[in-house]
């Protein structure tokens, strides 16, 4: 099977069990075994290609420019993990099934796990180093909904914050690290990278790699000083600590490191750090599981010390060391998941994983109890099984290892560790299954041996352990394959076999000192353990809150006088900031001289720019007084229309003069519920520094409109295109509107979706006012203005009635004449609109809304399709989204005119302007049809065929 | 014509920053719609300033104006009466709702949002 499908079937897989949900959790969990189990056979059909040692290699260029491509690889250190990660895998899916409860969401939890999955396949199998860093960053995230899956749990959340964090933050190290490899080396092919050896440990930038990349893996491999991690992580439900913090994830950080083995290591840098790291990691690891009471903390601890063990392999740089590493993590997953399963039965059977409160369990759960001894017994490394064998690789690379201090300092702190290592693995036996046979009654469940789908899955890594320990020739030669992958063409692989019984070497010795004393241990338990309550230890949950308490402060400190929830402030702050920055740019810039003449001025220009200009600064100082603000800036609107007439824009000038009545309709329906004055709050020192800022700020762009509007564009501007093509290309002499709706349709188009959803969101925000608490409010409210005694009146009705055909024709006029002359489907839109606008403000919004038959919402959505339909109508000719044509038609006896696509899509533009002005003022007048108008049925106050009806009414009686 | 228009930019900005600067949602909004102006001006002037010659194609003309800035002013200027109306909803909702129509929210205290 292609590598692609073994890396890709996860993901497409990740979608079932979340959708198949209802299905039942049988389906979900088959669904999710089947996904998983097909990867598997795709990968096992690569063995044939692995075992005779080829690298099986596919790819495609992704981002070529980047140096980012799909490149993937399988080699014998990529089918180990791969191998675990969905060997493993499967059986933890078919463990799951049987372990979570009814309660939980199975699908997300197997949509989880397949995301997982598949970014881990990804790593092992990647080729490029940015696309491993991508998968990499994936498991750091799939992991993070894993741990905190448990969502009630608040230590699932911040365990999964914790990892989150911590392996994160390594992330980030490690993409900086990887970035400088492939700097180094001028590809980010792991295949190139790796072939240069030489030239990478020769660079300056070697150790900074070195350092970021251990980073990573340290961190993802739960290394001192970044273990702590892992054991809070264990808050998770039980398949996933098996999963990913014994056989999966953890060991990323180890595949990392033998992956780079061939171009990192070798080093005094790389020996002195990943051994000496190892090393603690492990003593440290053992020492502490010893004391936990807690089973899966006990594990998570040993895991951690495990970790290190294989580290301090890898750190050792020698040939024996790797095949030692690459053994141990091939056993060490076998009998942690199998541990660990084991630990979720006692959990899902006693209901409590204290192991004060367990002991005696070999009655009662003697499957349980076979399973966990067998695997507990190998960790602990007892002949006839693997732990033994690489325990003993172990012991015999470290008698030959040399870090500091005396010779021997190094092989007995190997022995120590491993002391403690045999003593919690006598600890777990012993104080959960061993000692006086109880009553089921004094555990806080009832225990028996669960079912067989519970059981079997750690029961078949139960018999690997043991078909390894015994024949371990079985797997020798792939052992030695993976590790020829590791070590590349740095090293030979070593001739030794992996032996049971080598002779009475120093390691005999080292492993029966580590299993006696491991007796002697736990047999001292108790004094032991009040020993080390005694004894003052950092907490490393206490002093990481501490960090993320203080890197919070810091950023508090930081942020928050600028971004203390007051609007005001960044407005401030962004003016300034600006107006220093373009202060700055002035400065230090080169001006240019001036190319353009001044334009002449008349008197109505100076007329019209005092009235702006009053108006303006009228509104600055008298904005207390609302509605007369409302008057100031509709004179600066009307200003600025004139100005856009005066300069050569008309339609800017219509568009401008008829959104100016729409504008100002839309603040008269709200100023309808605002208070009508605005309260002087702010000081006088407060308002002399606004002014001073906004000063600054109209000064800057006075300054800069002024300096560019006499020089012309430092390169020629665009529009001389526009200019030639707009007649011959798009068939219309209105330049403007050609832009519009043919050269930069594409942009018109988002326009006007755009203006569709802000009349759709406010139409939203209003059915939330009126469905929420605001609408007891607003039907118990008094109006604060005195309403008028006519509100409708009958001289109104009448001129709006008369008016509306002729608006209409004029928006019509305006509309098809818009390709040649000043016009189009906005101005034509927005005339239209004020034509309506005028009928709900003569009779009101019930009389007038009664007679509207078309909701606006479909025509604004019409608008839209029929913009978006011509577009696409292009593509039936094969040419591009939006390609207008056009043609001239003459239909006798009218003269020849022109009918062009464009004219489609400006109606689009049309319609959607017309829905979307009439949607958002109908939804502010609903805000206030509830308050306290009254629908009126009759179109006027006074009617005058009502009038006249009553009057002769009582004549025709006589 | 130059300075007029340049100084109306600018003080249409002055203008519109001081009333954005204001603790009332009422003159903040007025103030953005000054500071659209301002801005919808800068853009259009962007193409410099012609007098008497429309983007208008004529067999006899032989000055135009430049038509990009105006088609871009235009959409911005629908635009804007769009994004002025969803402010307003959004004030109006707030003032309808708390019965307070300040623009600033009290200052953020360390107790609030503490993890």
């Amino acid at each position: 099977m292609s590598l692609f499908l073994i890396v890709a079937l996860p993901f497409l897989g990740a979608l079932l069990p979340g959708l198949m949900n209802s299905a039942g959790r049988q389906a979900v969990g088959g669904v999710t075994f089947t996904v998983t189990l097909a990867a598997f056979v795709g990968l096992l059909t690569n063995l044939p290609a692995v075992l005779n040692g080829e690298v099986v290699q596919t790819g495609f260029d992704w981002f070529p420019e980047l140096g980012l491509n799909v490149t993937l690889m399988l080699d014998g250190l990529g089918f180990l993990f791969a191998t675990m990660i969905l060997g493993i895998g499967l059986l933890i899916i078919a463990y799951a099934r049987f372990y979570l409860a009814r309660d939980d969401n199975m699908g997300e939890f197997f949509t989880y796990l397949l995301l997982f999955q598949g970014a881990m396949v990804g790593i092992v199998l990647s080729d490029n180093v940015l696309l491993l860093l991508i998968f990499w960053e994936l498991t750091s995230l799939s992991s993070f909904l894993l741990i905190g899956y448990w969502k009630h749990l608040e230590a699932g959340r911040q365990g999964a914050r914790m990892a989150l964090t911590v392996t994160g933050m390594g992330g980030l190290a490690l993409i900086a690290g990887m970035l400088i490899l492939g700097q180094i080396v001028g590809s980010y092919d792991l295949s190139v990278i790796l072939q240069n050896r030489e030239l990478i440990q020769a660079d300056p930038l070697y150790v900074p790699a070195l350092l970021l990349i251990l980073l990573g893996a340290f961190t993802k491999s739960a290394q001192f000083p970044f273990h702590f991690w892992l054991p809070h992580a264990m808050a998770a439900p039980t398949p996933v600590s098996a999963y990913l913090h014994s056989a999966t994830m953890v060991k990323a950080g180890i595949f990392l490191m033998a992956r780079m083995w061939p171009v990192l290591s070798g080093t005094p840098e790389w020996f002195y750090i990943v051994t000496t790291t190892g090393l603690i990691t492990m003593i440290l690891g053992a020492v502490i599981a010893l004391f936990k009471h807690d089973l899966k903390a006990l594990l998570a601890f040993s895991t951690v010390s495990h970790l290190g063990l294989i580290t301090m392999l890898l750190g050792t740089g020698t040939a024996f060391g790797a095949f030692a590493a690459m053994f141990h993590i091939l056993n060490h997953s076998t009998f942690k998941a199998a541990l660990f399963m084991s630990a979720g039965i006692i959990d899902h059977e006693t209901n409590t994983r204290d192991i004060r409160k367990l002991g005696g369990l070999r009655h009662l759960m003697p499957i349980t109890f076979i399973i966990a001894t067998i695997a507990a017994l190998s960790m602990a490394g007892i002949p006839l099984l693997n732990g033994f064998l690489s325990k003993e690789m172990m012991l015999e690379e470290m008698a030959h290892t040399y870090l500091f201090g005396p010779e021997w300092l190094v092989p007995a702190l190997a022995t120590f560790g491993s002391l403690f290592s045999a003593a919690y693995c006598f600890r777990l036996i012993g104080h959960t299954f061993l000692g006086p046979k109880r009553a089921p009654e004094s555990y806080p469940a009832k225990p028996h041996d669960p079912g067989v789908g519970l059981w079997l899955p750690p029961a078949i890594l139960v018999v690997l352990v043991v078909v390894i320990g015994v024949a371990p020739f079985v797997v020798e030669d792939f052992v030695k394959l993976v590790t020829a992958s590791v070590l590349g063409t740095t090293a030979e692989v070593p001739t030794a076999h992996i032996k049971i019984w080598h002779g009475l070497v120093p390691a005999l010795y080292m492993s029966i000192v580590a299993v006696g004393g491991g007796l002697i241990v736990v047999s001292k338990f108790r004094p032991l353990s009040r020993l080390w309550e005694a004894t003052p230890r950092p907490e490393a949950k206490i002093i990481f809150d501490d960090i993320i308490t203080a890197l919070v402060m810091c950023a508090r400190a930081i942020i928050h006088p600028l971004h203390n929830g007051a609007f005001t402030r960044y407005a401030m702050i962004m003016a300034i900031t600006t107006v220093a920055a373009s202060y700055h740019a002035w400065t230090t810039g080169v001006v240019g001289a001036v190319t353009r003449e001044i334009q002449p001025v008349g008197w109505v220009e100076i007329g019209g720019w005092i009235m702006l200009v009053a108006a303006a600064i009228g509104l600055a100082s008298m904005h207390y007084n609302r509605l007369l603000s409302l008057i100031l800036i509709g004179i600066v609107g009307l200003m600025v229309s004139i100005g856009f007439v005066l300069l050569s824009a008309p339609d800017l000038a219509m568009t401008q003069i008829t959104v100016e009545v729409v504008t100002i309709i839309l603040l008269l329906l709200a100023l309808n519920f605002l208070p009508n004055h605005t309260p002087v709050e702010s000081s006088a020192l407060r308002r002399v520094r606004d002014v001073i800022v906004a000063s600054g700020a109209g000064l800057a762009t006075m300054a800069l409109t002024y300096h560019y509007l006499l020089r012309d564009a430092i390169s020629a501007p665009i529009s001389e295109f526009h200019l030639a093509n707009s007649y011959e290309g798009g068939g219309g002499t209105n330049v403007v509107n050609v832009i519009l709706v043919d050269f930069r349709g594409f942009d018109t188009f988002g326009e006007i979706i755009v203006l569709g959803i802000a009349a759709l969101l406010i139409y939203a925000l209003t059915e939330t006012l009126l469905n929420g608490p605001v609408r007891a409010r607003l039907l118990n409210r008094v109006p604060d203005k005195p309403l008028s005694g006519t509100q409708h009146p009958m001289m109104m009705v009448v001129l709006t009635r008369v008016m509306m055909p002729v608006i209409l024709m004029v928006g019509f006029y305006i509309f098809l004449r818009g390709h040649n002359e000043p016009g189009g489907g906005f101005i034509a839109g927005l005339i239209v609109s004020i034509a309506v606008v005028m009928q709900y403000m003569a009779s009101g919004f019930g009389w007038a809304s009664d007679r509207q038959r078309l909701p606006y919402h479909g025509v604004i959505g019409a608008g839209v399709l029929i913009a978006g339909l011509t577009g696409i109508g292009s593509w039936f000719f094969s040419k591009p989204f939006l390609t207008s044509d056009f043609t001239y038609l003459r239909i006798p006896p009218f003269e020849k005119f022109e009918v062009a696509t464009a004219a489609l899509f400006d109606l689009g533009v049309f319609l959607a302007v017309v829905g979307a002005v009439m949607l958002t003022l109908e939804s502010f007048s609903r805000l206030a049809r509830r308050a306290h108008v009254k629908d009126s049925d009759s179109p006027m106050d006074i009617d005058p065929s009502q009038v006249i009806a009553e009057l002769t009414q009582p004549q025709e009686g006589v | 014509m130059e300075v007029l228009v340049a100084s109306a930019v600018g003080i249409l900005t002055a203008t519109g920053l001081y009333l954005v600067l204001r603790l009332h949602t009422f003159p903040v909004i007025l103030g953005m719609s000054l500071l659209t102006y301002a801005v919808n001006v800068f853009l259009f002037a962007s193409g410099r300033l012609t007098i008497g010659a429309p983007p208008i194609l004529t067999d006899d003309a032989t000055l135009y104006t430049d038509p990009l800035p105006q088609a871009l002013v235009l959409t911005a200027i629908v635009i804007s009466f769009g994004m002025t109306a969803v402010v307003v909803m959004i004030a109006l909702g707030a003032y309808l709702g708390t019965n307070d129509d300040h623009v600033d929210d009290p200052i953020i205290s360390d107790e609030e949002d503490a993890p």
